[in-house]
């Protein structure tokens, strides 16, 4: 059961401003709701009243600003799925969004409120943060644009003020010539591992670029800008050849939290396994190949 | 003028299963309290309440949703279905004919959501490979029969639609 609560439906960015000013702390920015109602039905929140954004116009849009593809906060994980849009610019962000939770989340949940939840078993935040990933903030005062590094703090946390409103995220498309994996691994609804990674190969055939993230295993997702240092380079034989080497260094350095998916032993000694399947599942597909890869509660994206 | 009153109800009209409601609800309700206790179908069923087990999917203009965690204030003005709107009067729907056939329901809890969300996808997707069944059917979950039956039983039904005049 949910507790009792005032629902604001403004219509423009400017009503949502007031509203915040006016109930401050006493509201919630309601989008699809398959996260925030959870935490009301749970007492974990309190709020006096709900301020729904959906109808706040253009925010729910996907777009194409030059190269950078921005997701507006308000579309849902389905609408992503299904955009012929984003399935040109940036496949492995379409077909992410098509193994979000399940078919009634997705339906429901939005994009904005996967990132600005914080949610440390995110899909979404792994992945774009290979694409660069870049929040917009809009508060009454102005715009600024915040890297999702900055943005997600930790588990539940983001650098978000409270009179601020998350309008969209702008992920950058990876260059031609890149290959891309997502590897979800976990026995329960939200995913106990993310690894996203991303490799350009340059025309003698050696990694002109890696993008290497881990997700879920920690307080949040973050980069390995050591790891994708060392590949760059190599051939992709020698990528294949040294994944063990470079998922130990991703394992050494991630950090990780004990919770009911697992201890955080756990969690180092899976994100070694799992970002070694990934260099060689990468290291295959920029060479042509797509691998016969299946493991146990795994997807592979 | 930003409206300044505390809308903490509201009127809603909506479709369920072909018929016209119109009810006052409150803003916190949720989709599926209205259902079950406010217009008697009690098919769509609460069990974990947290949108991943399906026994309570209905759908919303067609599309799948875990009403347990889903507004009622949400469906104003859309298409509600529950699974007591497939077949009519004494007739089952085909989907339904196809569970019963391949024996894809044991103890039932969890059937009236697996069929209004095959509904959906046979909606979408007139003949789906297992596969398509199996994504799609992935966050309804059984405790008893398993899955294989359940697949094979909308698998079933959509080859059989070509079929059908």
């Amino acid at each position: 059961m949910l507790p009792p609560f005032a629902l604001y439906r403004p219509s423009s960015l400017a009503e949502v401003a007031d509203l915040l000013a006016a109930h401050r702390r006493d509201a919630a920015l309601y989008a699809g709701g398959t996260e925030l109602l959870l935490l009301l039905k749970e007492g974990l929140l309190r709020v006096q009243c709900l301020v729904d954004v959906k109808r706040v116009p253009g925010l729910a849009e996907i777009a194409a600003e030059g190269e950078v593809l921005r997701i507006g906060a308000t579309a849902r994980h389905r609408t992503v799925e299904r955009s012929a849009l984003v399935r040109a610019r940036c496949p492995l962000v379409a077909d992410v969004a098509r193994h979000v939770a399940n078919v009634r989340v997705r339906n429901v949940g939005t994009v904005g409120g996967n990132l600005a939840f914080a949610d440390p078993h995110s899909d979404l935040a792994t992945l774009y943060l290979t694409l660069d990933g870049m929040v917009r903030l809009w508060s009454r005062a102005g715009e600024r644009d915040v890297a999702l590094e900055e943005f997600l703090r930790g588990p539940y946390e983001t650098a978000r003020e409270e009179d601020e409103v998350l309008t969209a995220v702008r992920v950058r498309p990876w260059p031609a010539g890149t290959a891309g994996v997502y590897l979800k691994f976990g026995l329960y609804e939200r995913p106990t591992l993310g690894v996203a990674l991303a490799v350009s190969v340059d025309a003698r055939g050696r990694v002109a670029a890696a993008r290497l993230a881990v997700g879920c295993v920690g307080p949040r997702p973050r980069r390995f800008p050591a790891v994708e240092a060392e590949a760059r380079g190599q051939t992709l034989g020698e990528l294949a050849a040294d994944a063990e080497r470079l998922a130990r260094a991703a394992a050494e350095g991630v950090d990780t939290t004990s919770d009911t998916h697992g201890s955080a032993d756990y969690k180092r000694d899976m994100t070694r396994v799992f970002v070694r399947r990934a260099l060689r599942i990468v290291a295959a597909r920029a060479g042509g190949q797509e691998p016969h890869a299946r493991y146990p509660h795994t997807i592979v994206v | 003028m930003p409206d300044t009153r505390t809308p903490s109800s509201f009127s809603i009209t909506l479709s369920v299963n072909g018929r016209a409601v119109a009810l006052d609800v409150p803003a916190h309700a949720l989709l599926l309290d209205v259902l079950r206790d406010r217009l008697g179908l009690k098919g769509a069923k609460r069990s974990c309440d947290v949108q991943v087990c399906g026994a309570c999917t209905v759908l919303v203009a067609g599309a799948p949703v875990s009403a347990c965690t889903y507004l009622a204030v949400e469906a104003d003005g859309l298409d509600v279905l529950t699974v007591e709107g497939l077949g009519s009067g004494e007739r089952l729907d085909p989907l339904q004919e196809a569970f019963i056939e391949h024996g894809a329901v044991q103890c039932g809890f969890c059937t009236s959501g697996m069929l209004v969300a095959a509904k959906a996808l046979l909606a979408e997707e007139p003949a789906p490979a297992p596969e398509r069944v199996v994504h799609h059917l992935r966050g309804n979950l059984c405790r008893c029969t398993g899955y294989r039956k359940v697949v094979e039983a909308v698998v079933a039904c959509g080859r059989a639609s070509g079929e059908r005049p």
